[in-house]
């Protein structure tokens, strides 16, 4: 029960802190943080933004999980954010190529994207092991190669009109609705009202809890996932106890890059093609998720879901005039740092507590050891 | 090997000026080969260094803090928090406020970093991500509330620049000196006025701040390896508990340390917002935070090496600028090729067989690709940096010698 609590007093902290800092923010630059707080919580009481929040947590529980596994054995993927840009385009050009039935066409394009992401996330796995390249400065240069480089050029080359260069024309062909993932309205509204203003929730949720669940039982119940938390606790350990550790950075990255190729799907089921500007910035906030959920499967569907919460109140608060959008994004930022100070702290009292505990149980133990 | 150890006996300063000049000499060569004349212009040399200073700064602030042992991903979002303080302090008292006041932004980000990750313990690549989300978001919100934008600010100030008289033409007490290096430069001599022209960009039009970070090279060499500061500074990073025993504070150096290395960041982000911009613009700041840490590998943690990578990486940033036609990276192509041809022929030589397939590989296609096209597309030259900063680490992360306490949480009295 005391680790319990010690565990959620770090983020319960983390976000009382965050509280006390971006009210004196909002008070500092005239405006009221009642008030602000106010309009957040009161529009998130209602269905319609639950299911924009829905809609926002979905990818962001995605890319939270992608850079989870990497960081379960110390590997820091910090390119998710390329990776899931590049598979997302990747799939939406190979979506559009082919006319299928809606069981082969799905999985048609998820899989490409799946494969997509991985093979990229792959490359600095390779180069990691076989060259000594730091995975982060490497993954940082991928993300800069496909998103300012390679994903503007093919948006333009895949374009459906090659006369007429406009922004708006940007992206690839459209996908036919059979390659579209289906939205999940009817499912929620068995147990709510009907969802108005035309608001859909977005089928991938269901891919996100699998996704979750599938994280949980590789960590808890297989080998591999094992093997990954053994190699990240400790190297030379998991080494001796005959892991392969080039292997296990190469299939981690993998297997990083291949949930990252997810992310993109979200959007992909709503646009149907790879629009001219799509959402960017998932990846570095799924690597926050992450680090808020501390790589839990369970906590960081409760980070995924704050950060959505505070996203789609940046719209809000455009809207009510009560505060600067920005502040939500603030918001984020500290929780963050906040938590990751607080984990810090609460992982050195337990290891005190661990200690004292030890300590008086070897105290406690008759010296003959006849009972112990 | 014998010769090679002689190599070395070369001081630095004039090994690195002789790599300079074999260097050019082989831009030249490529540039007779192929017809562009951009390799060695004085605009090519100019941008090189307006591209090169806030990497180089990012990455000295890189060297401090990596010295003693603290690893800082968190560079970009110090660069960031540099370029808004900057900018709003150029805005609000001058331009060498706005320095100042930038180098103050930079270093609060570091104080966090430090707190989080000497006093905390926090892992330091998750602090230093943390920096990096946080510091992009105070930015947005601080220029929304001020200056009603989220993403621009108005017009900054600059300090200015100078042009070195005789050489390059700059007026002493009104008095306008010859330009020399545009004569050489005008007189069209093979190769020497290459050189000319070359060293010209650098002379003429210098950024104040260019000039005080490359005054910063010998500045930090004296600091961080000739005084009982930067031993000590070294300690924490080579063997803290060595320093402890001789009952040197640790968590002191490291905390300096890291502040040190937030302001050079944040002076290299109001670098770029005061002087380059000449506003501040959200996303400006190019991933340069994370080129200067390359380039800090690249150089090996030390600041002659961090000079040279960061204007390797920005000769090839500011020759993409005047690119338009692609030309200039065709011709680079060559370069790649030669240059890759010299990794392979000492790949060979120390029997380094994946350095030399690899070399080979990469250096036979970009031949081939130089034989067959008169022009590369745009998003090459858009990349290309980024891929010179991969294949920079691809060939010496396992040669080169980081502090050995890198990254490791440091607690007192264990």
């Amino acid at each position: 029960m005391r680790k319990i609590l010690l565990a959620a007093a770090a983020p319960v902290g983390a976000f009382i802190l965050t509280l006390i800092i971006s009210s004196i923010t909002l008070w500092a630059f005239g405006s009221n943080p009642f008030s602000a707080y106010g309009d957040m919580l009161g529009h998130a009481a209602k269905l319609e933004t639950q299911v924009d929040i829905l809609n926002r947590a979905t990818p962001l529980y995605l890319s939270a999980v992608a850079a989870a596994i990497g960081f379960r054995m110390n590997l820091f993927n910090i390119g998710v954010e390329g990776q899931y840009l590049f598979a997302y385009l990747i799939a939406a050009q190979v979506g559009s190529m082919f006319a299928l039935p809606q069981l082969l066409h799905i999985p048609l394009i998820m899989i490409t994207a799946m494969a997509v992401g991985g093979a990229y996330a792959g490359i600095a796995g390779v180069l990691k092991v076989t060259r000594g390249v730091n995975e982060v400065i490497s993954t940082i240069m991928l993300n800069a190669i496909a998103i300012s480089g390679v994903i503007a050029w093919l948006q333009q080359s895949w374009q459906s009109d090659q006369d007429q260069f406009t922004s708006t024309t940007l992206g690839t062909d459209p996908i036919d609705d059979s390659g579209l993932f289906p939205d999940i309205n009817g499912l929620l509204e068995i147990f709510t009202r009907d969802i108005a203003q035309g608001k859909q929730l977005t089928g991938l949720l269901l891919v996100a809890v699998a996704v979750g669940l599938g994280y949980h039982f590789l960590l808890t119940r297989m080998r591999f996932g094992f093997d990954l938390r053994a190699s990240g606790l400790n190297p030379f350990a998991a080494r001796a106890g005959g892991i392969p550790p080039k292997r296990m950075v190469v299939a981690a990255m993998f297997l990083s890059g291949a949930i990252a190729g997810l992310i993109g799907m979200v959007e992909l089921a709503d646009t149907a093609k790879f629009p001219p500007d799509p959402i960017k910035g998932l990846g570095f906030a799924g690597i926050a998720v992450a680090l808020l959920g501390r790589n839990n499967p369970f906590a960081m569907v409760l980070s995924a879901l704050l950060f959505a919460f505070l996203d789609v109140s940046a719209g809000i608060l455009q809207n009510t005039q009560a505060a600067t959008k920005e502040i939500v994004n603030i918001m984020q930022g500290i929780v963050l740092l906040a938590a990751v100070i607080a984990y810090g702290v609460s992982k050195r009292v337990q290891e005190r507590e661990e200690a004292r505990f030890t300590a008086e149980a070897l105290a406690e133990i008759d010296p003959i050891g006849a009972d112990s | 090997m014998a010769r090679l150890q002689k190599l070395h006996d070369v001081p630095a300063w004039i090994r690195w000026p002789v790599y300079a000049l074999l260097g050019i000499f082989l831009l030249t060569v490529v540039q007779s080969i192929t017809g562009t004349e951009r390799l060695t212009q004085v605009s090519t040399s100019r941008e090189m260094l307006r591209w090169a200073v806030p990497i180089f700064l990012a990455g000295l602030g890189g060297l401090f803090s990596e010295r003693a042992g603290v690893v800082n991903i968190g560079l970009e979002g110090m660069l960031i928090l540099g370029m808004w303080f900057g900018a709003w302090g150029s805005i609000e008292y001058g331009a060498w406020w706005g320095l100042v006041i930038g180098m103050a932004g930079g270093g609060l980000g570091g104080l966090l970093h430090a707190i989080a990750t000497v006093t905390f313990q926090v892992d330091h690549i998750i602090s230093g991500v943390a920096i990096n989300i946080l510091a992009p978001a105070i930015t947005r919100y601080l220029s929304d509330e001020i200056w009603a934008s989220p993403t621009t600010s108005p017009r900054t100030t600059s300090v200015g620049d100078w042009d070195v008289p005789f050489l390059a033409g700059g007026t002493i007490f009104g008095w306008e000196s010859p330009d020399v290096l545009l004569d050489i430069g005008k007189a069209e001599w093979w190769f020497v006025s290459d050189v000319a022209d070359l060293i010209r960009g650098l002379l003429r039009g210098t950024h104040w701040v260019a000039i005080i970070a490359i005054l910063l090279v010998p500045a930090t060499t004296w600091l961080v390896w000739r005084t009982r500061f930067g031993l000590r500074l070294r300690i924490a990073g080579e063997n803290p508990q060595a320093g402890e025993a001789q009952g040197i504070n640790i968590i002191r150096y490291k905390y300096v340390a890291v502040v040190i290395s937030g302001a050079l960041a944040g002076l290299g982000g109001a670098f770029i917002s005061t002087e380059l911009s000449g506003l501040f613009q959200g996303g400006n700041s190019a991933g340069r935070g994370f080129i200067g840490l390359a380039a800090l590998i690249f150089g090996n943690w030390r600041p002659g090496g961090v000079l040279a990578g960061a204007l390797l990486f920005g000769y090839v940033f500011g020759l993409d600028l005047k690119d338009l036609d692609g030309t200039a990276s065709h011709a680079l192509l060559l370069v790649n090729t030669v240059v890759l041809g010299a990794v392979l022929l000492w790949a060979v030589k120390r029997r380094r067989t994946t350095d030399a397939v690899l070399a080979g590989i990469l250096g036979s296609g970009a031949f081939i690709w130089w034989l067959s096209a008169d022009a590369v597309p745009s998003w090459w030259s858009n990349i290309l940096p980024y891929v010179l900063v991969l294949l920079v680490l691809v060939f010496f992360s396992q040669r080169l010698r980081a502090p050995a306490k890198l990254g490791e949480p440091y607690r007192k009295g264990s």
